[in-house]
């Protein structure tokens, strides 16, 4: 809201308006089907058919990748991601299915890889029609990511590949993994190699992907397998050994801390779909009847929406605070809370949800009665991936004790 | 309105926000600072006013006190985010001064439209201000102001009033026949009787200001609408200070964490200790931001800005209880002694906390807007 309402350049108000004129006639229509929170969840073909089609014409507009060169199927433009962001968001788009792709692999492969590879892999992932998937951790590498053992071995210009990854989101759909491999057992941090290694049409020729089922009954992520893969050189991103270095550049991206803006959507309306923010816990509350009056008229949920409030704001303002030099002390303070932030504040808004909800909050998806159709609950147990994955907030907040506070390393 | 992206904060406000932190570091930096405040230990001393008026006279030759004060009379007429850089290093300096109380003044002044230019101007020739508003109760409402106004004679008493001892002028708001309005006092004159509270907190002073007759000069009809008008700002700087205080609480404790040994590990190499301390930084941020989001719209979205307001005072006052809480904590025994400087900081942040509303009463307000049913 007050976002959009601040001062563009003339580049940027030229392109919101655009931005705007073209989301008032194409965006897309009632999803068919049931749609989940977020993109990690897609667990059917129609749900992600829907999702690549409206990803695919926000492509063809010109609102997704806006801020990356023409040659790479970029956009060419500067600053201009995230007032599309601002405006799909605005207008209440679907979200966006190819989000390991947009988030993580793009920015790496765009700063890692040789320009004939980006080509070929940027336009198709930015266009949603290749999916993408991560393949870092392991069953014995967590929040010790380097320790990753699944190794590649040289064999000419190939590499052969062996090994077992875990907490895959959208592997089943996935056209390219970006993989952390070992290619040197010596070497803890320098032994790692960083590929793109194209999957599906290896499926059952050396990759397996078998689903994991979540807390919430839902699928999403996999366990992947490798058997004697083989995959060409040219795969390979940045140096030999330096594969930590690269990974780097897509764990930045992931937790928001980026120098390239996520192209995002989201925030539809429907029936199919589900929200979490200050706007939609508050309107719950109006809507919940206690005693003679409703959950919104309670002081102790009243101060607790409040501080939820208040810290959504904070959080805008605090992007916001971070493109102004004069108000910055360390570089990386407001980036590097991002991601511990926003599944902080998520956690928190749809706890008190639940709080709002009262007994009904027992009731789930296929429950008629369900307030929200049962998607509070859902929500809750959902933002625990989000204060799981992408390094946990314990991680975060190690990093940001160590590397922005600058107190001794914890082991 | 439309906010601008950077705040409004452009170079001449990054320059005077350099330029104080540079002016407090120099010239009361927080060992003097401690040797000037905290000489007395005593639990039971009487009130004192120790504090540098030859260095709150470079201020004001400096034009701090004026910043905010329109250009129509005669001040600077700076942007509330510039005032509210200032303030930040002046919280972080925890500088004993009267200049919240001229600046919250000011604002108030600034709303009474013509009324309002003789005392600008007075503040424009070095004088100092403070508001008087609150009774015993510690009201922060405009309308429970204890002081009455007949025939421009003021009576009553008014409690908790900040800087008190070190004013020139008093900015009372009492009830008059035609309703709130607001009255210029010298602190000095007859019928003004000021009577130091003692107070925890070492980097300021409070009393109850009696007025018994005392000669006041109306500066304003609508004193509710003037006020109303300014609380924004009183807030939002008062949050700014807080947020600069915080800020020194963080850096002094992780520089202790960082050094201090035991079970052979800097103290911050435990996690029981670090994790606490990113929060405190988290918070800060959170504060910080919330701070310039509302001095940018008391200039450029005054709709929105009692709303931006409550978010950042009531964000500053749970800092300011975690963050001292921390800062003790992890210094251990010696934070727990009066030679440790931690305590001057949690005196003046505990003292902050609950002055013009804490964060309960913030978000209270903040839900009336937001939880409002719908037209
Ligand atoms: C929904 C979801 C989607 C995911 N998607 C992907 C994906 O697409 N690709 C991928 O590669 N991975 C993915 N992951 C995996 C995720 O990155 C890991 O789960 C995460 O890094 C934590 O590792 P772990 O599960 O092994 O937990 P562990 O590392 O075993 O941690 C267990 C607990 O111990 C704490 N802990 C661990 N080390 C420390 C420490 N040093 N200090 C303090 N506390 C510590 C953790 O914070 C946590 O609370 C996903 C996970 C989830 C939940």
């Amino acid at each position: 809201m007050s976002e959009s309402a601040r001062i563009d350049s003339p580049e940027q108000a030229e392109f919101r308006q655009y931005c705007r004129d073209w989301l008032a006639t194409n965006k897309p229509g009632e999803p068919p089907v049931r749609l989940p929170q977020s993109a990690l969840e897609i667990m059917t073909e129609p749900q992600l058919h829907y999702l690549q089609a409206w990803q695919k014409s926000a492509y063809d507009a010109g609102l997704v990748g806006c801020d990356y060169p023409e040659e790479v199927g970029g956009g060419g433009r500067k600053d201009c991601q995230r007032i599309a962001n601002q405006e799909m968001i605005r207008a209440q788009t679907p979200f966006f299915p190819n989000v390991i792709g947009l988030g993580m692999a793009a920015p790496t492969v765009f700063y890692h890889a040789q320009e004939a590879l980006k080509q070929r892999l940027l336009p198709r992932l930015f266009s949603g029609e290749d999916i993408w998937c991560q393949g870092f951790s392991e069953p014995g590498a967590g929040s010790d990511l380097a320790s990753v053992q699944t190794f590649a071995e040289r064999k000419g210009d190939k590499w052969v590949i062996n090994g077992h990854k875990v907490w895959t989101s959208l592997a089943h759909f996935a056209e390219w993994m970006i993989i952390l491999l070992r290619t040197d057992k010596s070497h803890k941090y320098d032994g790692l190699s960083y590929f793109v290694v194209p999957i599906r049409e290896a499926l059952g020729k050396g990759v397996t992907v078998r689903p994991l089922i979540k807390i919430t009954g839902e699928t999403g992520f996999n366990e992947v397998i490798f058997e004697d893969l083989e995959v060409d050189d040219s795969y390979r991103l940045d140096e030999l050994g330096k594969g930590w270095q690269v990974a780097m550049t897509t764990l930045l991206h992931e937790r928001g801390a980026g120098e390239l803006q996520t192209p995002r959507s989201g925030g539809m309306k429907s029936k199919a779909t589900h929200e979490v923010n200050a706007a939609a816990v508050m309107e719950l509350a109006r809507n919940t009847p206690r005693g003679a009056a409703t959950a919104a008229d309670d002081p102790l949920l009243r101060d607790r929406m409040m501080q939820l409030a208040i810290r959504e704001k904070a959080f805008e303002q605090s992007q916001r605070r971070s493109r102004v030099q004069a108000l910055l002390d360390h570089p990386m303070r407001i980036p590097l809370q991002n991601k511990l932030l926003a599944s902080e504040i998520a956690q928190g808004m749809s706890e008190l949800a639940l709080d709002i909800e009262g007994a009904a909050a027992s009731l789930y998806l296929a429950d008629p009665n369900a307030p929200a159709g049962g998607q509070w609950p859902l929500a809750y147990m959902n933002t625990f991936g989000m204060t799981i994955a992408a390094g946990t907030s314990e991680v975060q907040r190690n990093i940001l004790g160590e590397r922005v506070l600058g107190m001794p390393k914890s082991k | 309105m439309a906010q601008p992206n950077d705040f409004g904060f452009g170079e001449e406000a990054g320059l005077l926000k350099d330029s104080a932190r540079k002016f407090f570091a120099d010239n009361l930096p927080v060992d003097a600072l401690h040797r000037l405040v905290a000489e007395n230990p005593d639990p039971e001393r009487s009130p004192e006013l120790v504090w540098r008026e030859d260095l709150w006279h470079q201020m004001v030759e400096l034009g701090w006190s004026m910043l905010a004060v329109p250009e129509q009379a005669g001040g600077l007429g700076m942007p509330l985010v510039a005032v509210a850089g200032l303030v930040e290093e002046l919280g972080r300096a925890a500088f004993p001064c009267p200049l919240l109380g001229t600046l919250n003044a000011t604002y108030v002044l600034a709303a009474c439209g013509e009324q309002g230019r003789g005392a600008l101007e007075e503040i424009c020739g070095g004088l100092s201000a403070t508001l008087a508003l609150t009774g015993p109760s510690g009201s922060w409402l405009p309308g429970d102001t204890p002081l009455a106004a007949e025939g421009g004679r003021l009576s009553g008493t008014a409690c908790f009033v900040q800087d008190a001892g070190k004013v020139d002028r008093i900015l009372a708001l009492a009830r008059a026949e035609g309703g709130l309005a607001l009255y210029w006092v010298d602190a000095g004159a007859d019928g003004v009787t000021i009577e130091a509270d003692a107070i925890v907190d070492l980097t300021r002073d409070q009393a109850r200001v009696t007025f018994d007759g005392a000669l006041a000069t109306c500066v304003g009809s609508n004193g509710l609408a003037a006020v109303n008008q300014a609380l924004p700002a009183i807030w939002t700087l008062l949050a700014a200070d807080m947020a600069g205080a915080a800020e020194w609480q963080l850096q002094t404790t992780v520089e202790y964490v960082s050094t201090r040994k035991q079970f052979d590990h800097p103290l911050g190499f435990f996690q029981a200790v670090k994790h606490p301390l990113v929060d405190v930084m988290i918070m800060a941020d959170e504060t910080r931001s919330l701070v310039y989001n509302a001095a940018c719209a008391y200039d450029h979205e005054p709709e929105k800005v009692a709303q931006f307001a409550h978010m950042a005072k009531s964000s500053a006052s749970d800092l300011a209880g975690f963050a001292s809480s921390r800062s003790v904590q992890y210094h251990g025994g010696i934070g727990f002694t009066w030679e440790c400087f931690v305590h001057l900081y949690f005196k003046r942040q505990k003292h902050s906390q609950a002055l013009w509303g804490d964060g309960a009463w913030h978000r209270a307000q903040l839900a009336d807007i937001l939880l409002a049913p719908a037209a």
